[in-house]
């Protein structure tokens, strides 16, 4: 029994620099699946006699993604701690108002003041109701949703505030090519990518969302790590309400729920990669499924699919790409 | 010798029971201090009071002298505690370096320092004498063995004072425990106090000064190791004479071919060529990663052979396995053998209702036949001891009147008294016309239970070995050399 026996394992290459998008990476196969539509995308355009990368096209793709991107950002942080939020969309509604009103009577900077202050309250909330109360991530934010929906149908009819020209350039300006919308999207998305890499909060969050007894018995407090990702995912949503009440020019009590905000930006995170259980994928994944979803959108657009169809097709592609990674799982 | 850690007066309750009462421990600098008892004594609650995990109700605990409580587990690392679970606890998606720094990352100006941590990583990987794998590798992509000393490097990066392993060798196959033996001999050499929780009471005089025996919550006796037996151990565990280890063998010589294999193979397994006997038990020894687990899925038809002859028809999914009549007690029970939130009586009877809607039988007699104790069908299964859960694995096969069960180490985890009743139920279904296949990575217990042995190696079948084969024997065929 004193031999000394070792089993060897074949050593893997690491992928430094490039781990987002490396072999092993979980947000290849999204950006894979969207160069394959891009370039049929551009041979529809082509044989239909437009052009897919024509600048009109380009920055609609953009400023149609900006929102549900930033919204899918957050979505990201909370499904890799392990949770999700339902709420976001009808936070999203709740602080487009929050935003138009304020603006209207006290100015833009307050507004945004109150936006974030609501949104990180909504977030707060959502995370002490998961960890406090011990309900589950599903229930919680969706009882939030229903607390808010509430308020919004008892308050308003309708649109109400007015939001300044100035703050307006928000969603429709472009600086060159590229609209600004698009730009806030890629700070925010750089700034949680930033964060899981290299923060310790973000390094948590991948140890919360991997196994919750796992982080607990190796020191971390997980409950800590749950709130900060509700609150920083709300604060994404809030700052997507932001953006649509800049385009609106005003707040609309339906702006988020019309937008699906709350299953889309789920549906983009998962389709980025990310395990809807946690611990497993990240930020680069998400973007490539918004854009893989707007693509796709832009499509239906060019060859006047009608909206039904538009929806089954959405729904089999979604369908589709979890399968094919819960494969790619097994393989393994 | 300095005293690092005391512990005094230890007691703590569950809702409906007693844990532990007045416990006393005390460990010393650079001392290999083993904590045993059977399973339910209180070992791994006495552990867990010392994590931080749970509070105790009463009693003191003195680190290097200073009274401390602890609240939650940080409080026990900052102090110096550094545990090694039973179940690694490990995040498979993140990297070694990742995983060793959990929940204390190192941090220069608010960023996570990836070069210290892979550095340090690297570094304490190297004063093991590891070079298999690096900082950088992920975790699911290791081995159970390199699991583990990623684990105890986690344990030597916090600069513990003090570090808890339980039951350290469950998942190591023979050989690597040596490996371990060397770490743990490493950390007495720097002056650690090591309290060492395991079952196999060879480990304890290999490794231990002291040992410490727990009995139903109340510390019995600490005695050092030479000045003890491992009759006295067992005696002070389970208050009983454990003199005959293992139930004898097979009287009569064994019965009909129950199942045979010509030719076996699939992408982990070739040439499998066996045959398993009414009324005998066959032991399946080899190293890790020889294909042990993949066998007894492929017969069963978890992870069906593509290739060969075998009789009864080769299964293609564990339906047809199980309506051939074969069984199989799994390595892991709690993740493959039982659902841990429901009944006993629901995970007894979980087989018999897969199938084509026959009763299993009384429950009750059932779970009396396995000698669960107490047989309450009501309870949930997750509250019984690792014996008593792998009483109800057996009880849900017995529902459906196997002819071959195939064991998958079927004494992992499980107490000393627990362990001799597993065997003798093995023994007495093999006795009762049952064809039996035992994987285990025990030498002494597969030696001690199989009227023959067969050992695998790189997926093939390496050798037969006779009942009563010896430990170098088995190891040769197994190692190769």
């Amino acid at each position: 029994m004193t031999q000394e026996l070792r089993t060897p394992v074949p050593k893997t290459p690491t992928w430094r620099g490039l781990r987002d998008v490396g072999a092993d990476s979980p947000a290849r196969p999204v950006y894979l699946s969207l160069l394959a539509l891009t370039v049929f995308a551009w041979i529809l355009f082509l044989t239909d006699g437009g052009q897919f990368f024509s600048q009109v096209n380009t920055v609609g793709i953009l400023q149609r993604s900006a929102a549900l991107g930033i919204v899918a950002v957050g979505q990201t942080l909370v499904i890799l701690a392990g949770s999700l939020d339902l709420s976001v969309a009808f936070l999203i509604s709740l602080v487009s108002l929050v935003a138009a009103e304020t603006m209207a009577d006290y100015g833009v900077l307050p507004a945004i003041g109150a936006v974030l202050a609501v949104s990180a309250l909504v977030g707060l909330v959502n995370g002490l109701v998961i960890t406090r109360l011990k309900v589950h991530a599903f229930i919680a934010t969706l009882g939030i949703s229903l607390i808010i929906k509430g308020v919004l149908d008892h308050r308003y009819d309708g649109p109400a505030g007015s939001v300044p020209e100035s703050f307006q350039r928000l969603g429709y300006d472009r600086i060159g090519p590229v609209p600004v919308s698009a730009l806030l999207w890629a700070a925010i998305a750089f700034a949680a990518w930033f964060l899981l890499r290299r923060t310790p909060l973000g390094y948590r969050i991948y140890a919360v969302g991997g196994d919750p007894e796992v982080a607990r018995l190796s020191g971390v407090r997980t409950d800590r790590v749950v709130v900060a990702a509700h609150v920083l995912c709300a604060l994404c949503a809030g700052m997507a309400g932001l953006l649509l009440a800049a385009r609106l020019g005003a707040g609309a009590p339906t702006v988020g729920s019309d937008g699906g905000y709350d299953l889309e930006s789920i549906a983009a995170v998962v389709l980025g990669g990310t395990a809807l259980a946690g611990g497993r994928g990240g930020v680069a994944g998400t973007v490539g499924g918004v854009l893989l979803l707007a693509v796709l959108d832009s499509v239906f657009n060019q060859l006047e699919i009608n909206s039904f169809a538009k929806d089954v097709v959405r729904g089999l592609v979604l369908v589709a790409a979890l399968a094919i990674y819960a494969r790619r799982r097994l393989a393994r | 010798m300095g005293l690092v850690l005391r512990m005094t007066g230890i007691g703590k309750s569950f809702p409906g029971a007693r844990v532990l009462s007045g416990v006393d421990l005390e460990v010393a600098a650079g001392e290999v201090h083993a904590l045993i008892g059977e399973n339910g004594a209180g070992k791994s609650t006495l552990m867990k009071i010392l994590a931080g995990v749970h509070t105790p109700d009463e009693g003191t605990i003195e680190i290097d002298g200073r009274a401390l409580a602890f609240g939650h587990p940080l409080d026990a690392q900052r102090a110096g505690v550094s545990i090694i679970y039973q179940e690694l606890t490990l995040l498979p998606e993140r990297t070694v370096a990742e995983n060793v720094f959990l929940g204390r990352e190192p941090v220069r100006r608010g960023l996570v320092d990836r070069e210290t941590m892979e550095r340090t990583t690297a570094e304490l990987l190297a004063s093991l004498g590891e070079d298999s794998f690096g900082p950088r590798d992920l975790v699911r992509r290791l081995s159970v063995a390199q699991q583990q000393v990623v684990e105890i490097v986690k344990a030597l990066s916090v600069d513990a004072r003090i570090v808890v392993m339980d039951e350290p060798t469950a998942a190591l196959a023979e050989h690597e425990v040596e490996l371990l033996y060397r770490l743990v001999r490493r950390l007495r050499e720097r002056g650690i106090a090591v309290l060492y929780i395991s079952h196999r009471l060879r480990e304890i005089f290999d490794l231990a000064d002291r040992v410490t025996v727990l009995k139903d919550g109340v510390k019995v006796a600490t005695e050092p190791i030479d000045r003890i037996t491992t009759a006295d151990l067992v005696r002070l565990m389970v208050g009983r004479e454990l003199t005959d280890y293992y139930p004898p063998r097979a009287q009569r010589p064994p019965g009909d071919v129950l199942l045979s294999v010509r030719g076996g193979g699939n992408d982990r397994l070739d040439g499998i060529d066996l045959e398993l006997r009414a009324g005998e038990i066959v032991g399946l020894a080899g190293l890790q990663g020889a294909g042990r687990t993949e066998l007894v899925k492929a017969l069963f038809g978890a992870e069906p052979f593509t290739r060969g002859e075998m009789t009864p028809r080769r299964p293609r999914s564990v339906r047809d396995g199980i309506a051939a009549g074969i069984g199989l007690v799994t390595e892991d029970r709690k993740s493959e053998g039982l659902a841990l939130h429901q009944s006993v009586r629901d995970n007894a009877l979980l087989v018999a209702r897969a199938g084509k809607g026959r009763a299993g039988g009384a429950v009750l007699d059932l779970l009396q036949r396995v000698r669960l104790a107490p047989p309450r069908p009501e309870q949930e299964v997750r509250h019984l001891s690792g014996g008593n859960q792998q009483k109800v694995v057996l009880a849900k096969w017995l529902t459906v009147a196997p002819r071959v069960l195939l064991f998958d180490e079927p004494t992992r985890g499980v107490d000393v008294g627990a362990k001799a009743v597993i065997h003798e139920l093995v023994r007495e279904l093999a006795d009762g016309g049952m064809a039996v296949l035992m994987v285990s990575s025990e030498l002494p217990e597969l030696i001690g239970m199989s009227d023959r042995i067969l050992v695998l190696r790189d997926g093939r079948i390496a050798g037969h070995l006779p009942a009563g084969a010896t430990e170098e024997a088995v190891m040769e065929l197994a190692a190769g050399s």
